[in-house]
């Protein structure tokens, strides 16, 4: 059962998008959940996803990664027409979505794309939105005009001042946070640091906080525990028990070590596919 | 009756090869051939290699072909040991595998997976005769023989005609298989649903090559496909559908649940989420289902390469890590358990196994806490001593810690079997069906769940078991699907 790409692009340097058939999952998906993917069924290595979009009619859901390993060059590598072998899903509690009044949806990077289509859900809901984004520069920010579409107030951030603020999203969150009234609650994506921080900040101004928790995973349905955190003391299994998990009482350090923990393997995977696409490139151009 | 017995008994002589019982008891065990343990501790194949045609004849002629048969009650699905071991001793090989299939769809599996000296081999006459069950007759292994002989087969086992029933079999184990596999046999539309990529449950993502090669599963895979059994991967019931949905939305009939016990128990000690701690589960499947053990050379999935390892447990699952651990490259692999190898669940061969490819066990012994490094990387193992203790429930004498036994195993990798459990993931989205305390689905005697047109087997039901009962269970409800939708074709027309 492969599932083919109908249509890519290209988002940033090295953030991609697609529209993938996946009728069987568009009945059940709901934000703030996610799929695992696999490229190859013999060999592949099995990786989650958040479901960024899903389109009943045509049956296909929207896919939004960043190039940072073999298996997500490999998918960036695939075009329009080119199938992926394995897409699990919909995984994941979806999002507790009801009117909180004032929301921050704070996305850092590629942690845009899961935020969306809670964005949009907690909109319908009716909740008044304030949308902060950030990114290294302004080159590789995404997502923006869909954002602002949805949005009563956006603030973008950029490492280095090409685009937005000079700054990280933590620094405008705290000053959201320090308006009166303040926001009901928080909604943070974004790299394991960026949401440490902002939790921090958030549980100063005591503002609840949901964070999306992107954990290396091995199956998706809770048989393994690979993607286990530690929660307020306790381990919870971040695909089934999640992926929203109340930031303030995440061990992130732990997480983010976890996280490292096939740092040199992935890297080496990696490096080894690029010589092949490369040998398969020079073969196909009849050079070298 | 005394001459009853007589005639018997010349009967089977005569039938294998006219041998008297003393004759028979002087027979040797035949040994199984097998991988050098130095030689096979550095590859995944498998470790036994299996009888040759003289041994299976010879070990075939140790059967006394006792007229009450005590065997067979010790076979979880009654299958007429005598019968195929006699055809095994005359050489009628297809006429014996036909008498085991009989009972058994995957005989193959079962002879090389099930705890035989707990079941049919304890029971046997010769081994009581001996009073060591070591010598009773290998049943197991001539179970295995005559199955291996049938690699080659493609006979399609015959589909009744075309019902207009669909029937959904959820999990692709042992039970779902089987569970199949018999109702397409009554003509019924048949789809599996499984929830990872590949088919075959727990004989391809947790019992290891080494054990039980991947093609034999994948041949009765096949087996299924041909029969027009339609194979859906990478479909989570409870996720992507639920059984409501399946029967109501989907057009299924009737549901057959077998999606074993899944969920990995962690041992809730400080240190348990560092790097380096896996549940055998996760160990097992990194190696096993994404072939692991080849990152670097084609796979994807990389898996921790520790040189001291430790692995929790004394059952079946502890072993296949520890040996699994040791054929990744560790060079020290220590088997803690609380109690004494005489208590330990796993098969005895395994033990035997693990013991001669180098894994050290440390009885009586149990983690407290697992201690790491600045970088949450295991480094250590703290354990307490235990004793032996009052018998509790299940009969076994209740491990007791030794206060102030505390001491350090020096380890990077500590792999956690201390049991599996069932996967909510149904429990939450199926409010009619009825569980127990457990999270085990709670069934009749044929199967039935408490939601109609529901059915249930294996691990789910049962919690973690046996390959073979979860087999025995997906027959008995697939005779109960066969029968309801028999009922109700007839309700409707
Ligand atoms: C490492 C290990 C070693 C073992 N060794 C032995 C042994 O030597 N001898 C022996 O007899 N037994 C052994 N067992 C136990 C034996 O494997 C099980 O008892 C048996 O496989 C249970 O069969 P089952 O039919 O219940 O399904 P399982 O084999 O448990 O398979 C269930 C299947 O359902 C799928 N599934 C789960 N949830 C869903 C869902 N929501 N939707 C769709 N699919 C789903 C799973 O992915 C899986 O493929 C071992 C178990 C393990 C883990
Ligand atoms: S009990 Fe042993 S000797 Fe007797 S019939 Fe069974 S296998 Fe043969
Ligand atoms: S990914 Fe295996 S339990 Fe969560």
């Amino acid at each position: 059962m492969a599932h083919k790409i109908i249509s890519k692009s290209q988002l940033s340097e090295d953030v991609f998008t697609a529209d993938v058939e996946a009728g069987h999952i568009v009945r059940a998906a709901k934000a703030g959940q996610f799929v695992i993917i696999s490229v190859n069924n013999e060999f592949g290595e099995r990786i989650p996803l958040t479901i960024a979009g899903v389109n009943p009619q045509n049956g296909t859901i929207k896919i939004i990664w960043q190039r940072v390993g073999k298996t997500t060059a490999h998918l960036a590598d695939l075009k329009g027409g080119d199938s992926i072998a394995a897409i699990v899903g919909p995984l994941g509690r979806p999002t507790h979505i009801e009117n909180f009044g004032a929301v921050v949806c704070v996305g850092g990077g590629i942690g845009a794309a899961p935020l969306l289509p809670i964005a949009k859900a907690l909109k319908e809901a009716g909740n008044k939105i304030t949308v902060i984004l950030g990114a290294r520069s302004k080159s590789i920010l995404i997502l923006e005009d869909e954002f602002r579409k949805i949005s009563d107030e956006i603030i973008i951030t950029t490492d280095d001042g090409s685009y937005g603020r000079k700054g990280f999203v933590s620094e405008a969150l705290a000053e959201v946070c320090r308006r009166t009234p303040k926001p009901n609650q928080a909604f943070v994506i974004g790299p394991a640091i960026m949401m440490k921080v902002c939790c921090e900040v958030t549980k100063e101004f005591a503002v609840p906080t949901q964070v999306s928790l992107n954990t290396i995973m091995v199956d998706g349905t809770g048989m393994c525990g690979g993607c286990r955190i530690e929660y307020d003391g306790k381990p919870k299994f971040v695909c089934v028990d999640g992926p929203e998990f109340d930031g303030h009482k995440v061990n992130f350090d732990l997480m983010m070590k976890r996280l490292a923990a096939y740092k040199e393997m992935e890297k080496t995977s990696y490096e080894q596919y690029k010589k092949h696409v490369c040998k398969i490139y020079r073969r196909r151009t009849g050079d070298g | 009756m005394a001459n009853d017995n007589k005639q018997t008994k010349q009967n089977n002589n005569r039938e294998a090869g006219g041998l008297t019982a003393a004759e028979r008891y002087k027979i040797p065990p035949q040994d199984m051939p097998e991988q050098a343990p130095e030689q096979r501790a550095r590859n995944f194949e498998e470790v036994a290699t299996g009888f040759t045609e003289e041994q299976a004849r010879k070990e075939a002629l140790r059967c006394l072909g006792c007229k009450n048969a005590p065997c067979v009650k010790g076979c979880p699905v009654r299958i007429r040991i005598k019968d195929f071991i006699a055809e095994i001793a005359q050489g009628n090989y297809k006429k014996s595998l036909e008498i085991i299939k009989e009972n058994s769809l995957l005989p193959a599996v079962c002879g090389r997976v099930c705890p035989q000296e707990n079941q049919c081999q304890e029971q046997c006459t010769v081994g009581i005769k001996f009073k060591d069950i070591a010598k009773s007759v290998s049943i197991g292994r001539l179970e295995r023989f005559v199955a291996d002989l049938d690699v080659d087969d493609k006979d399609t086992p015959k589909v009744g005609a075309p019902t207009d029933r669909k029937v959904a079999i959820i999990g692709s184990g042992p039970g779902g298989i089987v569970a199949a596999a018999d109702t397409r046999r009554a003509g019924h539309d048949v789809t599996i649903f499984e929830a990872f990529h590949k088919p075959g449950g727990v004989m391809v993502y947790g019992i290891p090559e080494f054990r039980l090669p991947k093609s034999i599963v994948q041949k009765e895979i096949d087996t299924l496909t041909r029969m027009g059994v339609k194979i859906v991967p990478n479909f989570v019931v409870g996720k992507t559908s639920t059984i409501e949905q399946l029967l109501k939305e989907d057009g299924f009939d009737a549901v057959y649940i077998g999606v074993g016990a899944g969920l990995p128990k962690f041992m809730n000690i400080e240190g348990e989420s560092f790097v380096g701690v896996y549940s055998a589960n996760e160990y097992l499947t990194r190696a096993n289902l994404m072939r692991a053990y080849k990152f670097g050379a084609g796979a994807d999935t990389p898996i921790a390469r520790s040189k001291k390892a430790a692995v929790i447990g004394g059952g079946n699952v502890a072993m296949d890590a520890a040996r699994m651990a040791v054929r990744l490259g560790a060079e020290k692999v220590y088997l803690i358990y609380r109690r004494t190898e005489k208590e330990m669940p796993a098969r005895v061969e395994e033990v035997h196994h693990a013991k001669q490819e180098g894994v050290e066990f440390h009885l009586l012994q149990n983690p407290k806490r697992i201690i790491g490094d600045e970088n949450c990387r295991v480094k250590a193992i703290e354990c307490l001593r235990y004793k032996l203790g009052e018998p509790d429930a299940s009969g076994r004498q209740r491990p007791v810690a030794i206060a102030g036994s505390e001491f350090q195993i020096e380890v990077d990798c500590v792999i956690v079997a201390v049991g599996n459990i069932p996967n909510p993931l149904i429990q939450q989205t199926s409010p009619e069906l009825k569980f127990n305390e457990e999270g085990c689905i709670i069934v009749d005697e044929k199967g039935r769940t408490s939601m109609e047109a529901v059915y249930a087997g294996g691990d789910i039901v049962t919690g973690a078991a046996t390959v073979i009962q979860a087999m025995g269970q997906g027959r008995t409800a697939a005779q109960s699907i066969n029968e309801y939708l028999q009922q109700k074709t007839k309700i409707r027309s």
